[in-house]
Formats: C-alpha cells, sequence, structure tokens
C-alpha cells in the first residue's frame, strides 16, 4: 500500500462526522455593508496608507504624468514595464521622452535574472481591481506582466482604476467567478513588504518593495 | 529519523528548562512585553464583540465542514492540483516527506534550497535532512534567518526570534555575516538580511514553502505573509516545493475570505497581511516567470490519529495563528524553547502528542491551570482547555487495548491512581467526607509547614478549625 | 452571565452549595453568604450531605472519579429552587461541565441538565436574581477584584463582581493591570508545575499590591488562597508581621459594608 492509501484507509476508517455547509454568503450579507465608489475608493486610501503605501488620485488621461513626477521625485530613471499592456505602452511614451528608461519585460526570466535583481530600481504594473475593507491590490499576473515584476524591483508603482474596488475580498471573488478558474499566481496585495521579526519592530522593505505606489485612477481627478 | 530527534529536547527537562525562564527577569519582561503588544494589536482588529463572536462561529463551522469531509477533499485537491499541473506527493511520517523533498532535490541535482516560513517544515527537521544530504537550506523569513544563523529553534509560530533582543540579533549578524559591522538599528539590521538573502533567491535552485490553505475545487495553494520572502521562495527558483497538513485544506474557494481575515486579526492584529498568495500551477509555456515546477507534500505524522477520534479531531480545526500562546500565561513566563516541541504553547499542548506520542510529550498537559484564555481566543473555537483535560486522561489513565492514542497511559502511576480512588471514595460519602473533614479542622494545626511544592512560594494551608457545618450549626 | 432573565418573583427558598474549600478552609466566608441571602428575606438550605462538586478530579484527567462525587451532589437538590454557589469555578463545573460528564447516562444527563439551569453564582445570584442593590454603609476604602479563570469565561462573574462593588458609593474600585489573567493557582497545576505556577502568582500579586488597594476580594476561594498564601509568604520572607495584602470573599465584605455601624 503507498502512502496515499494508508493515509486515506485511515481516514476512512474514522468516524463520519457530517457538518452542515457554512454559510458565508449569510455572513457577508448580514456583517459587512456596500459602499459607493467614492466611498470604497476612501476606505481603499485609508486602509493602505495606514499600511505604509503612498497613493496619488490621477485620472485616465493624467496618470502618466503623475508617473513622471512620482519617478522625478524618488530620482529613479529605470521603470521596468509591461509593453504587451496599453498601460505598459503609455507608459513608454509618456516616460521616454522625459529621459526615463523604459525596461520591458520581454525575455523568459531565465535570460535576465541577475539584471532583475540588481538593476531594476522600479516597476509599473496595473492592478486587475482592488478590496476597500482591507486597503488591497489584486493583481493577476500574465505573460505580458509576469509575477516578478511586482516583487523584485524596491519601488512597486499599481495603477489601479477605482471603478474596480469592491467591497470586500469574497464580493471580489465572487461578483468575478474566480471559482471558475485561477491564473498560476494571483496576489493580493496590501502594502509595502514589511516585517516584525526583531523585536516586534515594524521595518519596511524585507524581501518585496520597499515602497508601494498607488496611482489611484477616478473619473474625476 | 528516530522519534527522539524529533522531540527535539525529552520531556523530562521540561520543569527545569521552565525554571530556567521563569529565574531570568530579563527574558520575563521581554516575553511579557512582546506578548502585551501583541494581545494589545489583536484587540484594536475586534473592536465589535458580535462581529467577532459570528465570525469565529463561521470559522469554526468552515473547518469542521470541510475536516468532516478530509477524504474525498483530498482526492479532490489531489485531482486538481493535477490538472493544474502541480505533482502531488503523500508522505505518513516525517522521513518519507523527506525523502520526498530530497528526490526532488536530488533529480534537479540542487545545490541550494530557500525557504519560506513552514512550520511543517520544521516538524520534520527538513533541515536536518538537507544537511546530511549535502544541500544547504536556507531560511528567509527573517525571524528564521535569525535562528538559523544563531543555530537555535523558532520559539514562536509566527514571531521565530521573539526571545531575542535586536542587540543580540546585532552581535550575531557582527559575528556571523560577512562584512557587517555592528549595528542595533533595526532597519539596518532587515537591511542586511534582505541583502544576504537577494544573492540567495537569485541562485537558488529550489524554493520551499508551507502552505496556509489548500482549496480543493479550484486546486489552489494559499499563503499568507507579510515580507515577500514567501513570495520570492515560491516565484523566483526554478522548482517550487511546498509541504502542508493534510488538514489544511478547504473545499470551496469562498471558505478562504473568513478564514483569512480570522487568521491575520488574530495572529498579528493586521486587517489583512501584506501578501496573500494563490498559487494554482507552474509556469505555463508562455510566461515568462515562475517555478516550471511545482509539488505539494501532504503530511500526516499522526494527523490522522487525531482525526479518528471525535473530541481530538477538534485539534486539526487549527489555522496557526498563534494567539493562543499570545494570550497563554504559562507561554508568557516561559516562552516557546522550554516545550521542547516544534509548536509551543496550547497549541503544541494538543497537537504534539499526535506527533510524538504521548510517552515523549506527557508534561505538556499538566502545563496548564485552564485558565481557557486560549479557547476564549481561538478563531476556530478549538476547545482547548477540554482538549488537555482529556490529554490528561489519556496520559495518566491505567494502559489498556485499542487506546486512541499512541502512548496512551504514558503518565499512569498506580499511586497517583489510587489517591484518586481513595478521595473519591471518601468525597462520594457523605459519611466519609464528615469525618475527614472534621479531622481535618481538629488536627489542622497539625498540617506540616512544608507542604511540597506548594510551599516553595506559599504559607501553608490549614483548614480552619471549624468547618462551615459546624458554624451552621452553632448558629442553630 | 446567567441566561435567565432577572425574576421579577424572587425565590423563598435557595439551596446553598458551600463548596468543599469554602466548607474546609473559608467558613467565615460562607457563613456571611448565607447570613447576607437570609437578610434577603431568603430561605437558604444547606444539604448536610453534600462534598465537592468534583471538579478537582475532573480537570487532572480522572473523569471517573469526578463522576462519582458529582453523582452525589446530583441528588442533593430535590426541589426547583435555585442552587447558589460561592465559587464561579465550582458553579461552572456544575452548570457547564456536569451535563458534559453524564452525557452517558441518560437518567443522570437528565438530572445534570435541570441542575445546571438552577446553578448560580453568587453574585450573579446577587445582581440577577435578587438585583441587590448594596447600601454602603462603611468609610473610604479601595479594593481591588481579582476574578477566577473559569468564574470570568464561563459564568461572568467578573461583570456582577464589579457591579456590585461598583454600588458602594465609599469604595474604589482599583484597576490592576492584567486584570483577566489566571493567578497561577489551576488546582494540581500548581503542584505539578510549581515553578510557573510560582511566576503566576508572584506577578498577580505584585499587580494587585501596585493598585495600592488595602485589599483583594474575589468571588473565588481557589484563587484566594493562592494569592493570599503567596501575600503571606512574601511578608514573612521580609519579615513583615501585618499583612501587606489581606483579603477576603466578595461575600463577606459586602455584607460587612451593608451592616448598620460597620467600620470597613
Ligand atoms: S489553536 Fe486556535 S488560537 Fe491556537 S494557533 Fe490554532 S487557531 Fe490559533
Amino acid at each position: 500500500m503507498s502512502a496515499r492509501d494508508r493515509i486515506l484507509a485511515k481516514l476512512n476508517a474514522a468516524p463520519v462526522l457530517p457538518k452542515a455547509a457554512p454559510d458565508i454568503a449569510a455572513w457577508y450579507q448580514t456583517h459587512r455593508g456596500t459602499e459607493s465608489t467614492a466611498e470604497k475608493a476612501a476606505r481603499f486610501r485609508g486602509c493602505i496608507e495606514f499600511a505604509h503605501a503612498e497613493v496619488h488620485v490621477v485620472s485616465p488621461a493624467s496618470w502618466p504624468q503623475k508617473l513622471a513626477e512620482v519617478l522625478a521625485d524618488k530620482q529613479i530613471g529605470k521603470l521596468l514595464v509591461a509593453p504587451g499592456t496599453d498601460h505598459g505602452a503609455r507608459a513608454i511614451a509618456g516616460l521616454t521622452s522625459g529621459g526615463i528608461e523604459c525596461r520591458g519585460y520581454d525575455s523568459r526570466i531565465e535570460a535576465w535574472k541577475e539584471e532583475l535583481f540588481h538593476d531594476i530600481p522600479a516597476s509599473l504594473t496595473a492592478a486587475r481591481c482592488a478590496i476597500a475593507e482591507t486597503g488591497t491590490l489584486v493583481l493577476w499576473p500574465d505573460e505580458h506582466e509576469p509575477r516578478l515584476m511586482s516583487l523584485v524591483p524596491p519601488v512597486h508603482i499599481v495603477l489601479l482604476d477605482a471603478a474596480t474596488t469592491h467591497n470586500t475580498f469574497y464580493e471580489a471573488m465572487q461578483s468575478e467567478g474566480w471559482a471558475n478558474g485561477l491564473p498560476t499566481n494571483a496576489l493580493l496585495i496590501s502594502g509595502p513588504s514589511k516585517t516584525a521579526d526583531i523585536q516586534v519592530t515594524l521595518a519596511y522593505g524585507a524581501h518585496g518593495p520597499k515602497e508601494l505606489i498607488v496611482l489611484l485612477m477616478g473619473e474625476a481627478a | 529519523m528516530s522519534e527522539q530527534a524529533l522531540n527535539f529536547m525529552p520531556s523530562e527537562g521540561f520543569r527545569a528548562r521552565a525554571k530556567d525562564v521563569v529565574e531570568n527577569p530579563f527574558l520575563r519582561q521581554s516575553f511579557r512585553g512582546a506578548m502585551d503588544f501583541l494581545i494589545n494589536k489583536r484587540i484594536t482588529q475586534f473592536p465589535d464583540p458580535e462581529e467577532l463572536e459570528s465570525l469565529r462561529t463561521l470559522g469554526e463551522q468552515i473547518r469542521q465542514y470541510n475536516l468532516g469531509k478530509l477524504p474525498s477533499l483530498l482526492v479532490e485537491l489531489e485531482e486538481n492540483l493535477t490538472r493544474n499541473g502541480i505533482k502531488v506527493h503523500w508522505a505518513e511520517t516525517p522521513d518519507e516527506a523527506n525523502a520526498i523533498i530530497l528526490g526532488i532535490c536530488q533529480a534537479h541535482s540542487a545545490k541550494l534550497m530557500v525557504k519560506g516560513k513552514s512550520m511543517v517544515s520544521e516538524e520534520i527537521e527538513l533541515n536536518h535532512a538537507c544537511e546530511a544530504a549535502g544541500i544547504d537550506a536556507m531560511e528567509s523569513d527573517m525571524g528564521e534567518y535569525i535562528v538559523q544563523l544563531a543555530g537555535e529553534k523558532p520559539s514562536h509560530i509566527i514571531m521565530p526570534a521573539i526571545h531575542k533582543t535586536k542587540q543580540e540579533i546585532a552581535e550575531l549578524f557582527a559575528a556571523k555575516v560577512p562584512g557587517i559591522d555592528y549595528t542595533d538599528n533595526v532597519d539596518e539590521l532587515i537591511q542586511i538580511g534582505r541583502k544576504v538573502l537577494r544573492e540567495k533567491f537569485l541562485v537558488a535552485d529550489i524554493g520551499l514553502s508551507g502552505v496556509n490553505f489548500a482549496v480543493a475545487e479550484t486546486g489552489t495553494l494559499c499563503l499568507v505573509e507579510n515580507e515577500g520572502n514567501g513570495r520570492l521562495s515560491t516565484t523566483a527558483p526554478p522548482v517550487h516545493i511546498a509541504i502542508t497538513g493534510i488538514e489544511k485544506i478547504v473545499e470551496k474557494l469562498d471558505h478562504v475570505p473568513p478564514l483569512l481575515s480570522l487568521l491575520t486579526r488574530s495572529a498579528t492584529g493586521q486587517n489583512i497581511s501584506t501578501y496573500f498568495n494563490m498559487i494554482s500551477g507552474p509556469r505555463k509555456p508562455h510566461e515568462k516567470d515562475g517555478p516550471t515546477e511545482v509539488h505539494l507534500v501532504l503530511l500526516d505524522n499522526g494527523r490522522t490519529q487525531a482525526y479518528a477520534d471525535e473530541q481530538l479531531r477538534k485539534t486539526l480545526q487549527c489555522i496557526r495563528c498563534g494567539a493562543c500562546m499570545n494570550h497563554c500565561p504559562v507561554y508568557t513566563r516561559i516562552g516557546g524553547h522550554a516545550y521542547g516541541t516544534t509548536y509551543p504553547g496550547p497549541i503544541g499542548k494538543i497537537i504534539s502528542p499526535h506527533m510524538l506520542g504521548l510517552e515523549a510529550t506527557k508534561s505538556m498537559a499538566t502545563a496548564s491551570s485552564l485558565c481557557g484564555a486560549c479557547g476564549e481566543v481561538c478563531p476556530v473555537k478549538i476547545p482547548i482547555p477540554e482538549l488537555l483535560m482529556r490529554l490528561r486522561e489519556e496520559s495518566f489513565s491505567a494502559p489498556h487495548a485499542n487506546p486512541a492514542m499512541r502512548g496512551q497511559g504514558a503518565g499512569y502511576s498506580a499511586l497517583v491512581s489510587t489517591i484518586w480512588r481513595g478521595w473519591a471514595a471518601v468525597y462520594r460519602s457523605p459519611a466519609l467526607y464528615r469525618m475527614a473533614t472534621w479531622l481535618g479542622s481538629r488536627f489542622g494545626g497539625l498540617m506540616p509547614s512544608n507542604q511540597g511544592p506548594w510551599t516553595s512560594v506559599r504559607v501553608p494551608l490549614k483548614p480552619a478549625p471549624k468547618r462551615l457545618r459546624d458554624l451552621l450549626k452553632e448558629r442553630g | 452571565m446567567s441566561e435567565q432573565a432577572k425574576t421579577s418573583q424572587r425565590p423563598a427558598d435557595v439551596y446553598f452549595f458551600a463548596t468543599c474549600v469554602v466548607d474546609q478552609f473559608f467558613p467565615g466566608a460562607g457563613l456571611d453568604a448565607i447570613t447576607l441571602l437570609e437578610r434577603e428575606g431568603i430561605r437558604v438550605h444547606f444539604p448536610e450531605e453534600q462534598t465537592c462538586c468534583g471538579q478537582p478530579a475532573y480537570t487532572s484527567g480522572f473523569p471517573d472519579e469526578a463522576r462519582k462525587v458529582a453523582a452525589l451532589q446530583l441528588t442533593l437538590f430535590p426541589n426547583d429552587w435555585p442552587v447558589v454557589v460561592p465559587s464561579g469555578s465550582c458553579a461552572g463545573m456544575m452548570k457547564h461541565h456536569y451535563p458534559t460528564l453524564f452525557a452517558a447516562d441518560p437518567a443522570r444527563k437528565a438530572q445534570a441538565d435541570a441542575l445546571s439551569s438552577r446553578i448560580y453564582e453568587f453574585t450573579d445570584f446577587l445582581v440577577n436574581v435578587l438585583g441587590w442593590q448594596p447600601e454602603d454603609k462603611g468609610g473610604d476604602c479601595t479594593v481591588v477584584l481579582h476574578t477566577s479563570c473559569s468564574a470570568r469565561r464561563e459564568m461572568g462573574v467578573h461583570l456582577t463582581g464589579r457591579k456590585l462593588l461598583g454600588g458602594l458609593n465609599k469604595v474604589k474600585v482599583a484597576q490592576q493591570d492584567h486584570e483577566s489573567e489566571c493567578c497561577g493557582f489551576g488546582g494540581t497545576f500548581s503542584i505539578k508545575q510549581p515553578e510557573i505556577s510560582g511566576a503566576m502568582v508572584e506577578d498577580k500579586v505584585k499587580s494587585l499590591k501596585a493598585t495600592g488597594a488595602e485589599r483583594v476580594v474575589s468571588a473565588d476561594c481557589g484563587c484566594l488562597m493562592n494569592i493570599l498564601g503567596h501575600a503571606a509568604w512574601k511578608d514573612k520572607q521580609a519579615g513583615l508581621a501585618q499583612p501587606s495584602l489581606p483579603g477576603e470573599h466578595i461575600a463577606s465584605f459586602l455584607l460587612r459594608r451593608t451592616e448598620e455601624r460597620s467600620s470597613k
């Protein structure tokens, strides 16, 4: 018998104690409200700023300019972008004239791992959506915008459309039908990397980005 | 590997180790301070008692529902992970788990493994196994890294290096990290760790991680963390191996949000962790990064024993938040190392006997005043005090056939059992009780002044010269 | 807190289950509790056959022995009167653990369930059944309240105790740090793990003393035995003649405060 068979045999020999399925929808129904887009954006912002992220309100037209300002402010001369995405293409178009070098994530990681780890000070990605309750960005990395973009560069800049903000994590997965198919890697990001492992003292930039900057794109701004 | 090696400090030494910490005012103060900090952080996350209570009830229901279907969910999980391209392995014992992991490493001629935080890997003593096989297994969680550098074990499941001061860590780094000057600035210390470990992530052959929730319906492994080392371990190296106990499974994706909320709020008082990482497969052909191979090792190691008993099964509801240890007055006094087991504190007391047997863990269940602080905060409502009483019974009762636990009767003493039988004989008989207490009240003055452990820090107990029943009679 | 709503009808009769610790070690506390109830016009019945709730064996891992002792107590309260218990942990045992203890014995389980609904911890009974409002006749005084863990977590006694003390005009109730933390008694725990238990009671006594309160009161004699025993031991070490932290059962304190021409 294999370990699998032995484990399953032991479990199947145990008393069967069926329990009613939990009613998760009902709990969220009674304990979490639904807010307007503006309220959700405000809640999102409050939470993620509390977690030490930097938030800038931008418009669909103005964000490349804000991006340029943020980079100039932080004296960052090089940005990792996803050329195969709309926002990546716009960033390249908007920044190159300002003297910022845009590095595209255009080949498999094996070809340029060292460069990514040592020579990329910042990256730009989009967020798929956000969660107001916890101040959380949702990223679904893909072939255009791979997983390590939001992880290895010390500064991570995220473009978020405020209209995609959900009230809760539960609402996000339910309304977007996540159970029907998840990408190889789905991520919730709620601030810059941090640790309190030394004497419960909070320090940022443990292993992931030291700075998380959100370009919060609303209609009005 | 023998059981003794796993139970890395024998149970017999528990009292002596506890005494060492208790008598060290500095350590006492630092544990107290850290636990107070975590307790207060948790409180800020649960301002509404009704919300907390209903969410704990929901958490309990979710865990019990999923445990109720555990065998079929494991099969479903295996099917869906396999469909997603994740290879599933089953291990009944730590030895089997280590052999599986080393086999994967060897197939890739791996030299360096970076590890995200995984208590299950501590449970199987993976680092020893790797060392013996010539593989460098490097911890990357800051706390785990510090503890590994010091040649120690984690003293808390969430905060592995909580027993160390920043000065101790500063000295450790200065001594062990080449080219580093002494600094006790926490930011600088973290940046030193970051720099060292980045180079490891860059070149590691294998990334190892634990799992917080495994979702059966989607074939997804979920990881909770703040540092980003968990993401790096599971994304940067070409091979990712995850290891988990068989109980960490949920059927539906929508079971995850309530459990995640309970976990981070109870553990560190955060409304959510910085990262929640959901892995549903290795790199697809057109993707540019991520591991090309992902493995999951499902570990039993005594969990099926707990599962076989309705009451003991509740142990498996645990989501490893650590709140029970943060709130435990015993843990607060003695810290994590004194327990001598991978999992310290209340959860350690109830889970370790299934992993190591009652023989090796018999002191643990007695090291509780049953104050109930653990059960009160447990986000999935595990009745920890009730389980401790059950473990006491399993340990102290005379060995019998078909025991529910390995090592049943390990703490059996004919003398102690006789004393309790005698006690019951007196206290179940009004006449004997009256006689015994009358004698006590008459000769209370003869009580010895040395009453063993009681009088080590207390004055002796003396029955009152008149019992309540005597006073009532006198009063008429 | 008791699930029962405040009864508009005050019971005329109650049973008193003293507990073995009160009977043998704190008889004065038992007498004071009975006196206070009688002063409120209640007939208090003390079944002579009572011994112990069985908790020591139960928590030590000897449920069979606990069951034997508990079975005796089940038979002592035939009338449908409330059973008042001057100890939160023993009340918790009878109210919450008897039904579990007899789960496999249908006849006794039914008795245990019926008894469970009639069990009241002393301060719970005063507040939630009698709606008793103490009238303070003593002088200015500061006390600190310690509530046992089972009383707090199973019976909500910290709330009723606080409410009663709060109703005394001239009594200030001090707030100790780590109030909800265990004093380290835990029955056989104090014998099996004396180092840890000793560290816990040491910290508890320090917290209580740091409030500057004149005395500690508690609704649980197990904790008092531990706390006062350690405080007295410390005093002895320091060569003090007067106790630096006197203490008593809350019943004794309440009775004295509300008696005519009382001092403290
Ligand atoms: S037993 Fe409960 S409180 Fe303790 S770690 Fe597990 S889930 Fe958390």
